[in-house]
């Protein structure tokens, strides 16, 4: 097995695909490694309607589509890999996956995106499936006339608690704060709905039950006062985190932990780049994380050329 | 039918078959949804290399699929996918919601033995 590459990039959403195809396309050799399923958070996402070009699309199938364009370029896709070792700086950079296989590259690309956040409380884990979701529209329908807790405040937060009030009785926002961050539109239209209704400056300490989940204790921020509430589900919204750990103490990262890039998305490490959601930046959509991929790929493929050429004159 | 590359089991008949010809059944019952899709696409990874295991899906919303929603090992389960995982016919495991690689091969290695490839 061929275990060098000219670039190896690191995740395999909408920014890593992105370069892949770029990279495949000017014939210079790149591996994909990625830890989930490939397509990140396109595939988490039902319906896609803002990309330019396609009036519709499901996330899924665009994951796809972007997968299989990669591949025909000849690009290597690895998915479902653990990186166990990782050696960024000097020349060659070295990657080992599942403890097993070692990689080596001239450059990489991280475009590792995020996860959602999750609550970080008692129970969250045990009720994940039963009771807790974080996906409206692949659960929703488990909670038919019955009563859930949508948490957020954002964009997101709203406008799922909206369309979780086709399925539920009742639908509870509990936020932490005693505004919303969501635009004013989705506020309104929440505030419109009769079955939502709202706790405001709180927050969800602790989710209890038996088999699946049954109430939630809450605690209000301001009181500190803390109550019990049944519910049935509860859909959590509360923003995304960007998956850096990984990188922390090698890659300069920012009080967020997302990754610190100059204009061309090089970080501090000469050879390493990054793009998408994993990166400082104010919008996090699939085109602007394929934007990112594009630079990020040419730049990387820049560099590696660069770095070809000195070697034969040396 | 469900745009996998795994066997597809579309009734209850097949369901019982596919218990009875195969020791060790992991059936991912779910949609083509954000939640489902990661699993069977780890699914179709694992079938080369776990040869001891029956890999299969189910689709969630057809009438026979209440072999596997109606399970008492399901019941509390509010989140897609229902995985089963059979053991000569009886269930050893049952997950819901989006599991990843790791939950799922530890699920494989502890019930079916790891003598994968
Ligand atoms: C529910 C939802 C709906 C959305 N709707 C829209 C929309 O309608 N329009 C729009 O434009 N945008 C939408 N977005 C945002 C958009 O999906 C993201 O901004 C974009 O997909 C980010 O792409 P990315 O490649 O940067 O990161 P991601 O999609 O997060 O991909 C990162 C990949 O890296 C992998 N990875 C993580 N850590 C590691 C590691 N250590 N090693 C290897 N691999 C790793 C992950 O498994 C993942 O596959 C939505 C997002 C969500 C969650």
């Amino acid at each position: 097995m061929n275990n060098h590459y000219d670039i190896i990039v690191i995740g395999g959403g909408a920014a890593g695909l992105t370069a892949g195809i770029y990279l495949s396309r000017a014939k210079v050799s790149t591996l994909i490694l990625n830890e989930g399923a490939v397509g990140g958070q396109m595939v988490l996402t039902h319906e896609i309607a803002n990309y330019p070009g396609i009036e519709n699309i499901s996330g899924y199938e665009l994951a796809r589509n972007m997968k299989t364009q990669a591949q025909k370029f000849g690009c290597v896709i690895k998915s479902n890999i653990k990186i166990t070792g990782l050696k960024l700086n000097g020349e060659l950079k070295e990657i080992t996956i599942n403890n097993k296989d070692t990689f080596t590259s001239h450059a990489v690309i991280v475009a590792t995106g995020g996860k959602p956040r999750a609550v970080g409380v008692p129970g969250e884990e045990i009720f994940k499936g039963k009771g807790i979701s974080y996906c409206a529209t692949c659960d929703g329908d488990f909670f038919t006339d019955k009563e859930i807790i949508v948490v957020g405040g954002g964009n997101s937060a709203l406008e799922e608690a909206v369309s979780l009030t086709k399925y539920a009785s009742k639908v509870t926002i509990v936020h932490q704060f005693d505004h919303f961050q969501a635009l004013e539109h989705y506020v309104a239209e929440a505030k419109s709905n009769p079955k939502i209704n709202f706790v405001m400056e709180s927050k969800i300490i602790e989710f209890m039950g038996d088999e699946s989940l049954r109430k939630v204790r809450i605690e209000n921020r301001a009181t500190n006062e803390i109550s019990e509430m049944n519910v049935n589900g509860v859909f959590i919204f509360i923003g995304y985190v960007p998956n850096t750990a990984k990188f922390e103490g090698m890659i300069d990262l920012n009080e967020y932990k997302e990754i610190i890039v100059d204009k061309n998305l090089a970080t501090n490490i000469p050879g390493v780049y990054a793009a998408g959601d994993s990166i400082v930046k104010r919008y996090r959509q699939v085109t602007t994380a394929v934007a990112d991929g594009t630079i990020a790929a040419l730049s990387a493929s820049e560099y590696v050329n660069n770095l070809k050429k000195e070697l034969v004159t040396v | 039918m469900l745009r996998t590359n795994l066997t597809h089991v579309l009734s209850n008949q097949e369901h019982a078959e596919l218990l009875q010809e195969n020791e060790n059944v992991m059936i991912c019952c779910g949609r083509m949804g954000p939640m489902c899709i990661p699993v069977y696409e780890v699914m179709e990874e694992l079938e080369g290399e776990y040869t001891n295991v029956k890999f299969a899906d189910m689709e969630f919303d057809s009438p026979d699929a209440k072999v596997i929603r109606n399970l008492p090992e399901c019941r509390g389960f509010a989140g897609l996918p229902f995985v089963v995982y059979y053991k000569n016919g009886q269930v050893v495991k049952a997950t819901s919601s989006i599991q990843s690689r790791d939950q799922i091969t530890e699920i494989l290695d502890q019930h079916f033995g790891n003598n994968h490839k």
